[in-house]
């Protein structure tokens, strides 16, 4: 990374490793902490403040889990397209690791969104599963995390997966989009966006700010365990520095 | 409300329970696994330093020893 001197002083420190693991170490638990305590505000907000829906009972409670989760699933999966076109353009580890990192989790909301959503379909549609856009898409984009994934894994050279899986999570984007707008683009069952960031949101306040403070709180979430997962994977990946060999020895003492 | 009242969902229990009870669960997964992958990496990392110093150690005392 020689050519790279108009990047700031203080984010090319932030991407060695072992200022990064440091740095990961301490924002975590402060992330995990916010994520318990807005989430667990956010449920008492849904589960028990909220009113029932006048057309869907209590059913409509899933929204609390189902909507963040979704969100998730795409948000997740910018960030890794993201960082997979760093580490692929300018070959910087730490961006790799951010961005097959990612991936686990984008796959645990993708899942949850999927599973949720079906726990909803059937009491309000009468079905589990439907193919059509929205549904469809989405199960597209837990494909596309279990095969960036998968690849990541496959090869001998963990490098050399990751920048094959770092590519197809780029070609994968284009079906971010398409999961978006597929209850305007295409005729679906699935209902339309009940939030909007410009503009009105369809929903009364008691249900919309237990649903935005959920949205904070799997972002928070998100941070927490991206933040464990690079450290973990940083330690597997430098384990020959000096570094780690410090850290693996004072670990045993204590 | 009642926690009878608040567990029943309004008749929608069987939906709304399993759907925050996989939501917790994949989340909990998921937070431990990068947790047990750290222990076993710096376990094996300690074991690989340890065979290192023995081989190291070895090779110090055939240095040691004096040619015939």
């Amino acid at each position: 990374m020689s050519s790279s001197s108009w990047i700031p002083l203080w984010l090319h420190k932030l991407g060695s490793p072992p200022i990064f693991y440091r740095f990961a170490g301490v924002v975590r638990p402060w992330a995990m902490a916010l994520a318990i305590i807005t989430g667990a505000i956010a449920l008492y907000g849904g589960l028990v403040l909220a009113p029932a829906d006048y057309q869907q009972g209590d059913a409509y409670r899933i929204i609390f889990i189902h909507v963040p989760s979704a969100w998730m699933s795409m948000f997740i999966y910018g960030v890794m397209g993201i960082a997979a076109f760093i580490a692929l353009v300018w070959r910087i580890k730490l961006a790799e690791v951010v961005a097959m990192e990612s991936a686990p989790i984008g796959a645990a909301f993708t899942f949850i969104t999927l599973v949720t959503g079906s726990l909803w379909g059937k009491p309000m549609w009468g079905t589990w599963w439907t193919w059509d856009a929205r549904l469809t898409s989405e199960l597209v984009l837990l494909f596309l995390y279990l095969g960036v994934i998968g690849l990541y894994h496959a090869f001998e050279d963990r490098r050399q997966g990751a920048r094959a899986a770092a590519f197809l999570a780029i070609i994968g984007i284009i079906n971010v989009p398409i999961v978006h707008f597929s209850v305007n683009w295409w005729n679906t069952l699935h209902q339309g966006s009940t939030i909007s960031i410009f503009g009105h949101s369809k929903m009364s306040g008691a249900m919309l700010w237990p649903l935005l403070l959920m949205m904070l709180a799997t972002k928070f979430y998100y941070i927490a365990s991206l933040f464990r997962r690079v450290r973990t994977d940083l330690l597997s990946l430098e384990s020959g520095k000096d570094w780690v060999r410090q850290i693996a020895q004072d670990e045993a003492r204590s | 409300m009642t926690l009878q009242h608040f567990l029943s969902m309004g008749g929608y229990a069987a939906y709304v329970w399993p759907a925050y009870a996989v939501f917790f669960i994949v989340l909990i997964a998921d937070a431990i696994a990068p947790r047990i992958r750290r222990r076993r990496v710096l376990r094996e990392l300690r074991a690989r330093i340890a065979r290192q110093g023995v081989r190291q150690t070895r090779a110090d005392s055939f240095s040691t020893t004096p040619s015939p």
